[in-house]
């Protein structure tokens, strides 16, 4: 059975890899310091997809993403990776999302792709760590989702099964399609960039990138069709204006604090239930958990 | 994480070299191939930035898990289990990386499933996975020998083996027996012809790099009573036909994530490859250029691996209040480290691209005939490619053996336990002066090129090229040392007296090979600057080297060879 694929992905500063000019003096992410990377959860996500589309044969892998043109790079990535092509929804109107105008806005896109059978993105994203864009898009578009998936086992007669990995152990559960999965670390590692696919892939562009490519290449990239990534815009989608970017977004940051962590102190504790839970309640009423 | 490739400006700069133009040119027919396949270049630059592009993701493999995986290839190896042999746990994630990557089967033509990458680019690929784990580069470069196949097989042979090679099925050359190492033309492992034209392979062979791959070459004995190298053929034995056992695995010093194996061949069914009795003295000889070719970029790869263990532990390493790469005796290892690092790698490129160059011609000539230029041309690089390739394989692994050394030296007790790098890369070094001939049979291979003057014409071609007038010095130092050179051979080559003479070929080869490398720094500083100091340590080292081959030479009375004699 030959499967439509959707694979959410996103262009992330690189924060694994942090250095000391990594935030700005205001507190926000100094992005030129930090390389922009596919979110490394979503490469987990995309090889579930790749295995998926080689165990049926004749199934495509899209891969969709929001933000500034510039993220057309993941989808190049992907396509050397074995993804066939994507999406960049991109547009003005887009920017200062938070997670809920952003699930908005990434469903209205999945609704207009259509005729999806799965769904598969990253548990989250490196720069926010929310966790929460997968399983929007999923209740806003109806879906049932799974989420903290390991490894998707088999996916047949409407059905997927997965095993989702928990704090305690794993689980295996069974959804009806489609669905929304999210994609843990844990999954395995995304196969690398193949040479014939880079050869092949490597002048795909959209076409804010192909603007400045040279005539040569231009007709190279209207000639063939799989090299020419989409760009979408809000209006495109069908997106209200009053649910995505800033309006959209009801999350108000009121301040971003550079927190710099020191061990400033240690306690030794005894083996002690009286003790642990007063240290417990003292963690709480300062806020540090809880 | 790091990436090997792009870490190391040097491949760029080789990748580089204004010959790969013409290369380019002729290997895609003029970019003929960009109407049939969408994987082809259509102009030069845009091959140059697929090569540069596929040589990321090997420098990205390699730099992230191969590296990350070599200690535990090194402790866990492979082993044989009812005749079969298991990779270690990683060489196998290796393998299937390297596979999903499309790496395998690069130099192959695209219509038979490769990338038709050159072999320079190829090679260069060779350099970066040797640094990541070097015995890995055997089983990933003995796609090798589907070169072999291309070149001799017939074309249904090749339409059916090379595909899967380029797919990522490996492959081993079985050629060496118990008592037929260095000496193949002892080869006994018998073919025997069937009544309907198909043969079977019985004997045992020894020391089969990856030899339970799904593909072998076999060296077989097809004529009956004969003793000599021409009674031997190649033959293609397809592991899926089964008759050849593995009945153990040495346990070896270093690249012991590379199984040596030796192999029982029942009855095995195999099939001819190219002509009989032609199968030692042609076939296994291309074969062997090649190999030898692939050995001298694991050499090159060595070197590197080395180089970056020791300068980053004399930079870190502080002693007597400061950093000991602050002392000369420190630094002076370094900087030879790196001249010979360099100038090895500069022979291996410079080397490839005269492969590249005849055999691309070569394979032209199957489709049409040559021009009596283009001819000429290729007559010209395969000579230059046969005498630089011993060259580079004899003095590339002897000095990859002296960086591993040197290596340790630097780190001193520290390089002595096996919690650093420099004790296995030290293991892993020791093979690549013996394994596809010993530096003496390179010698031997070398030695009609210094009798015959073709390195003395590829000196004289360097000594044209203009230089930079603050590099004029390292000119006429070479100028001075080709004198000298010249001098010890007619000194030797005046004494026709056969033990003399093979008393004093290594002496003759190495200078040559000094000379010829010292050159090509010189070119390469005259196109980048970074390769000034190499170009300079080299040069005073190279002079030094010949100066005392010459004086070793000049100072022989040639009956004092009896000296060294054994008594009787």
């Amino acid at each position: 059975m030959s499967l439509n694929i959707v694979v959410l992905a996103k262009q992330v500063p690189d924060t694994r890899n942090v250095g000391k000019d990594a935030m700005k003096e205001d507190g926000t992410i100094n992005r030129a310091a930090l390389p922009a990377i596919f979110n490394p959860e979503d490469l987990n996500a995309l090889e579930q997809a790749l295995r998926l589309k080689e165990a049926n044969p004749g199934s495509t892998v899209t891969l969709l993403t929001m933000g500034l043109p510039r993220a057309s790079e993941i989808i190049r990535e992907a396509m050397f990776r074995g993804a066939d092509g994507g999406i960049v929804l991109t547009d003005r109107s887009l920017g200062g999302a938070d997670t809920l105008a952003t699930s908005y806005s990434l469903a209205q896109a999945v609704k207009k792709i259509g005729n999806y059978d799965i769904i598969l993105g990253g548990r989250q994203a490196i720069d926010g760590d929310t966790a929460q864009v997968g399983p929007q898009i999923a209740e806003k578009l109806g879906l049932p989702q799974v989420t903290y998936a390991e490894e998707i086992l088999d996916l047949k007669d409407g059905f997927v099964t997965v095993k989702r990995r928990l704090e305690s152990g794993v689980e295996t559960v069974k959804s009806p399609l489609p669905c929304v999965v999210t994609v843990n670390g844990s999954a395995a590692e995304c196969r690398p960039r193949n040479a014939m696919r880079v050869m092949k892939y490597k002048f795909a562009a959209s076409p804010t990138e192909m603007a400045s490519k040279p005539d040569e290449i231009k007709a190279i990239i209207e000639k063939r069709p799989e090299l020419q990534i989409s760009e979408w815009s809000a209006a495109y989608v069908d997106a209200d204006p009053e649910q995505i970017g800033l309006p959209g977004s009801p999350t108000k940051v009121k301040a971003i604090e550079n927190v710099v962590f020191t061990a400033k102190e240690s306690r030794r504790l005894t083996d002690n239930d009286e003790e642990i839970e007063n240290l417990v309640k003292e963690l709480i009423a300062n806020h540090t958990i809880g | 994480m790091a990436n090997f490739y792009t870490d190391n400006p040097d491949l760029k700069h080789h990748l580089n070299h204004p010959l790969m133009q013409k290369i380019v040119e002729l290997k895609e027919r003029n970019y003929t191939d960009a109407e049939k396949y969408d994987y082809a270049p259509m102009n030069f630059d845009d091959a140059m930035d697929s090569y540069d592009k596929v040589l990321e993701i090997v420098g990205e493999i390699c730099g992230g898990k191969i590296a990350d995986n070599a200690e535990s290839v090194d402790h866990e190896g492979p082993r044989v289990e009812n005749g079969r042999v298991i990779y270690a746990s990683a060489t196998q994630e290796n393998l299937d990386l390297c596979r999903k990557a499309g790496l395998m089967g690069m130099a192959m033509p695209r219509r038979l499933g490769g990338l038709n990458f050159p072999i320079t680019p190829y090679i260069m690929a060779a350099d970066i996975v040797s640094r990541a784990d070097t015995g890995f580069e055997n089983l990933w470069g003995l796609q090798d020998c589907a070169e072999t196949i291309y070149e001799f097989a017939d074309e249904d042979q090749k339409q059916r083996y090379i595909p899967r090679v380029c797919k990522g099925e490996t492959m081993s050359m079985d050629l060496t027996e118990p008592d037929a190492g260095s000496d193949l033309q002892s080869v006994m492992l018998k073919a025997t012809e069937q009544p309907d034209g198909t043969w079977r392979l019985n004997g045992v062979k020894r020391f089969i790099t990856n030899g339970d791959s799904d593909i072998h070459l076999v060296l077989a004995r097809s004529e009956d009573g004969t003793k000599d190298g021409r009674g031997l053929s190649m033959f293609i034995y397809d592991k899926r036909n089964g008759g050849v056992d593995v009945r153990r695995i040495e346990n070896k010093m270093g690249i012991k994530g590379s199984p040596t194996c030796e192999l029982v061949y029942k009855n095995a069914p195999a099939e001819l490859c190219g002509q009989r009795r032609l199968g030692l003295i042609k076939y296994v000889m291309a074969l062997m250029n090649g190999a030898r070719l692939g050995i001298a970029a694991q050499s090159v790869g060595v070197s590197e691996r080395a180089y970056r263990e020791a300068l980053a532990y004399a930079k870190d390493r502080k002693q007597f209040g400061k950093a000991i790469i602050e002392f000369p005796a420190v630094y002076e290892m370094l900087a030879i480290l790196k001249a010979k690092l360099d100038a090895s790698r500069a022979l291996l490129y410079e080397t490839s691209r005269f492969v590249d160059m005849y055999k691309i011609y070569e394979d032209i000539a199957k489709e049409r005939s040559l021009t009596p230029d283009e001819r000429k041309e290729m007559k010209k690089y395969s000579k230059m490619a046969d005498a630089c390739t011993p060259l580079v394989k004899g003095m590339g692994s002897e000095y990859c053996n002296q960086n591993a050394y040197d290596c340790i030296q630097i780190h001193g007790g520290s390089g002595f336990m096996k919690d650093y790098a420099c004790e296995r890369v030290y293991r892993d070094a020791r093979i690549t002066s013996i394994y596809e001939g010993t530096t003496q049979l390179q010698v031997v291979a070398a030695i009609r090129h210094v009798t015959t003057g073709t390195y003395l014409d590829l000196i004289r071609g360097y000594q044209d090229n203009e230089v930079k007038p603050e590099l004029k010095w390292l000119h006429d130092n070479l100028v001075a040392m080709t004198a000298t050179y010249e001098e010890a051979v007619a000194t030797v080559s005046a004494v026709k007296e056969g033990d003399y003479n093979d008393f004093m070929a290594r002496r003759l080869v190495e200078m040559a090979g000094c000379i010829i490398m010292s050159y090509l720094l010189l070119n390469d500083a005259n196109r980048n600057e970074s390769f000034i100091s190499s170009a300079e340590v080299y040069n005073k080292y190279a002079q030094a080297e010949v100066a005392k081959h010459a004086d070793f030479i000049k100072q022989f009375n040639p009956e004092q060879v009896s000296m060294y004699k054994p008594a009787e």
